[in-house]
């Protein structure tokens, strides 16, 4: 019953951000779009980060996860190359997204938001819907994944910040003109930086368009154990980890989130200087043999 | 607390012992009554709340024959009937007495199987040692014979000494159990269900097995590794551990039972869910569960700082909001990782807390300070959102409740501000819904609690629960006790029900 979390294949998709696909059949044959696993990189010191489960093959018995190189956890994680084990594997967590034929539906990915988007448009698309996907970065490298979005969705929208590829616009405009459109989107599904989906939500708001949003807490177990991963929705407190991820967006305390988002900003820079010491130092080491 | 040294007290308590061996006669009522109550020792409080080490020390193989010797071995026994798995504790107790420390564990063994745990964490002094007729006819508590500290010495005893034996098992009969979680209820089945030579498998939703053991009671209170040599235990036994398996996502308990093949399900998922509030600043920054400060202490091992990746804030001034044993613990943790200034927050006064008396003396020992009859009404932050202070209310004791304990009512216009930094609050938790949610059929109550009959079975044919989901927060020891209740249950059904 115990496997052996491998990485199988490991593709950088932009300088900070890279692709894996790891050994974990029971997952992979139990998750459903909108799920994530915990992983750590220490059994004994490690801390527990959720990545959500971009997507799966039953097949091979893997799932496929991207990830942005920001913390302690994740520059630990890229280090690891094919071949390599993650120790500790855990999932799938979470509530899955409620997937059923509405009619049209908008997804909207910024940044790594891209990831965890995949699998819900892709659930939506199975499930008979019209599909739009918005997908939105800082500069054109920041994107990814185009063309798997491009082969489940209708319509597809790049935009950039700096106007290097696809639109020149923040997210929020081709999303209003999609509501403004008739006929309108049944839902909208928005995920990325939190101040991203605030703005979506608000973006909706007028138009009466149900939207969720898949909110990034930070997270100690996964499981509700803690309640370190609360926020909340409609004036009650709800675990990211057991109630979500994702939420009515038009319900949820984004201000409240991105304060606790913040909380171990200092601490985690210390961590931080303290691992690019260590890359640093191994890159030196790599150097000088 | 005398704070003599563990050399100190051994010392005078050899001399008490040669004084009642040199005299080669049996000890008289009167003559074991006048034999001095032997005090536990600790590490001073200025020293401990430095490190994260065990505050007690255990006794020395001395003064634990004297501590024995003081027991009456009335008739009556009324120690066994307040214990809740009925251990022969005259028993052990004179075994002890006659240095005979094997047949001292072998008896606590035939009912309980974590005796350095207990001996450790259980509430003795509401237990066993509260109808003690040494402590009765002394007139005090504090002088019952200290059960739970010899407890701890035999097990301390045969654990150091490398006599652990695990428990033999009987020829394989091909019937399977699962065991979700890992807490003391599931290691109690486990133990007991595999003796009968059936397949044991345990799925525990986290890296490291022991439930609350490992995650919530800190080291300085129960060592990681006594649990860890437990769980070895099960190990040679041929028990099968899983971590990182969330039973209700990596699989649902239908499938353990349909797919996998596993014809009989333990569930002992324990009280996890933490409780707030819900008060005005509860999500501010630096406002934690109980359970997050302890997890991110204890199971991330946050203490160890620049060396655990967990992080932990770095507190000055801490209010923790309860009065259990989380609490304690909480309270105490928060000194240890570098506190100045540690309150304790309670509604009503120190003789209702339900935390185990001893630490409270700790917790006083070491500088924690107890604001009793008061509550918090609300958390105040700043623009960044941290926590600034809490604003709390003082309270009066009132009419009795229905639990027949003095309600505490509010003194209008109380309220005061006090400044802290960082807010714990310990004042319980819900069961866990992650089954519950995926095995709708399982009876609950509306608290979410499993509904089970006196053999544990729940609604679901050979599917049993025990501990915490079952009873909401409450001890080891009654864990450990609807382990063994369910274990039996499951080795009658297996067997009787066709073996093969
Ligand atoms: C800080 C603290 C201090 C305490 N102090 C004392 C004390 O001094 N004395 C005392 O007697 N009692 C004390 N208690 C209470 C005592 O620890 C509990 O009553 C006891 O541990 C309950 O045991 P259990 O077997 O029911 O479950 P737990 O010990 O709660 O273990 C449950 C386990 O199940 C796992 N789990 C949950 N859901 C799933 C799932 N879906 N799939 C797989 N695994 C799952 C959890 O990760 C956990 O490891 C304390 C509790 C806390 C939190
Ligand atoms: S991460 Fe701990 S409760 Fe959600």
């Amino acid at each position: 019953m115990i496997e052996t979390h491998v990485i199988v294949r490991k593709k950088q998709l932009s300088p900070e951000v890279f692709e894996i696909e790891v050994k974990a059949a029971r997952i992979a044959e139990q998750r459903k779009p909108g799920q994530f696993i915990m992983l750590s990189m220490d059994v004994d010191l490690g801390e527990r980060i959720p990545l959500t489960i971009a997507d799966a093959d039953t097949a091979k018995g893997t799932i496929t996860l991207i990830y942005q190189r920001v913390g302690q956890g994740t520059r630990l994680l890229a280090q690891l190359g094919e071949g390599d084990a993650i120790p500790v594997l855990v999932g799938p967590l979470g509530t899955p997204t409620h997937i059923e034929k509405v009619g049209a539906v908008v997804g909207v990915g910024g940044g790594i938001g891209a990831a965890p988007l995949f699998p819900i448009m892709e659930g939506m698309k199975k499930a008979g819907n019209r599909v739009v996907t918005i997908l939105g970065a800082r500069t054109k490298e920041l994107i990814f994944w185009e063309d798997k979005f491009r082969a489940i969705s209708d319509e597809v929208i790049v935009c950039t910040d700096d106007g290097g590829y696809g639109r020149k616009a923040l997210v929020t405009e081709p999303l209003k003109e999609l509501c403004a459109r008739e006929p309108k989107p049944a839902l909208a599904v928005a995920i990325g930086p939190a101040i991203m989906m605030k703005f979506c939500a608000e973006a909706t708001r007028p138009f009466g368009v149900h939207t969720l949003v898949s909110l990034n807490a930070i997270m100690v177990d996964g499981t509700g154990m803690c309640g370190g991963c609360r926020v909340m929705v409609g004036g009650k407190v709800k675990f990211v980890c057991v109630d979500g991820p994702e939420f009515d967006g038009h319900l949820v305390d984004f201000d409240g989130l991105m304060k606790r988002q913040a909380a171990y900003k200092t601490q985690e820079r210390a961590a931080l200087d303290h691992a690019c010491n260590l890359d640093k130092m191994a890159a030196e080491k790599k150097a000088e043999g | 607390m005398s704070h003599a040294t563990k050399e100190e007290l051994g010392a005078a308590a050899s001399v008490e012992l040669n004084k009642v061996l040199a005299s080669g006669k049996a000890l008289t009522p009167k003559e074991r009554l006048a034999l001095p109550a032997q005090e536990m020792p600790a590490q001073p409080p200025e020293v401990r709340v430095r490190n994260i080490q065990e505050v007690a020390l255990g006794y020395t193989p001395e003064q634990a024959r004297v501590e024995a010797m003081r027991c009456l071995q009335c008739k009556t026994k009324p120690c066994v009937a307040g214990c809740p798995v009925q251990i022969d504790i005259p028993g052990f107790v004179g075994a002890i007495a006659d240095a005979d420390y094997a047949r001292a564990i072998g008896i606590i063994k035939r009912d309980s199987l974590l005796p350095a745990v207990c001996g450790r964490v259980c509430p003795q002094e509401e237990q066993c040692q509260a109808p003690c007729t040494v402590g009765k006819s002394l007139k005090s508590l504090d002088k019952a014979v200290a059960i739970g500290r010899l407890e701890r010495f035999v097990a301390d005893w045969e654990r150091d000494g490398g006599k652990m034996q695990p428990p033999a098992v009987k020829p394989a009969t091909g019937r399977k159990v699962a065991v979700i979680g890992s807490g003391p209820a599931s290691l109690t089945v486990a133990a007991d269900v595999r003796r009968e030579g059936h397949e044991v498998t345990i799925f525990e939703a986290f890296h490291k097995f022991g439930g609350v053991m490992v995650y919530g009671i800190p080291e300085f209170r129960l060592p990681k590794k006594i649990v860890e040599v437990e769980v070895d235990v099960l190990r040679k036994m041929g028990v099968q551990l899983v971590p990182n398996f969330v039973i209700g996502r990596t699989r649902t308990l239908k499938e353990l039972m349909e797919k996998d093949g596993f014809d009989a399900v333990f569930i002992g998922t324990g009280a996890g869910l933490p409780k707030f509030m819900n008060i005005e600043g509860e999500n501010l920054v630096g406002v934690f569960s109980a359970n997050e400060y302890l997890t991110r202490a204890n199971l991330m091992k946050a203490y160890l700082r620049g060396v655990a990746a967990t992080p932990i804030s770095q507190s000055k001034v801490v209010a923790v909001l309860g009065g259990g044993n989380v609490a304690m613990d909480a309270a105490r943790t928060a000194l240890r990782l570098g506190a100045e200034k540690v309150y304790v927050v309670y509604r009503r006064t120190e003789k209702e807390m339900p935390a185990r008396v001893e630490e409270v003396a700790h917790a006083k020992e070491e500088g924690v300070i107890f604001q009793f009859l008061t509550n918090s009404k609300r958390i105040i932050g700043d623009e960044a959102g941290r926590v600034t202070g809490i604003e709390c209310v003082r309270f009066q004791l009132g009419e009795p409740d229905k639990s027949g304990r003095p309600r505490p009512v509010e003194i209008p216009g109380s309220e005061y501000m006090m400044e802290v930094d960082t807010v714990i609050v310990a004042i319980g938790n819900d069961s866990n819904p992650l089954i519950k949610q995926t095995t709708p059929e399982l009876d609950t109550t509306k608290w979410g609690n499993i509904i089970v009959n006196e053999d544990c079975a729940t609604s679901i044919p050979g599917v049993y629960a025990g501990g915490d989901i079952v009873l909401g927060a409450a001890t080891v020891i009654l864990a450990m006790g609807q382990g063994r209740r369910a274990a039996a249950a499951i080795n009658k059904q297996l067997c009787g029900g066709g073996a093969g």
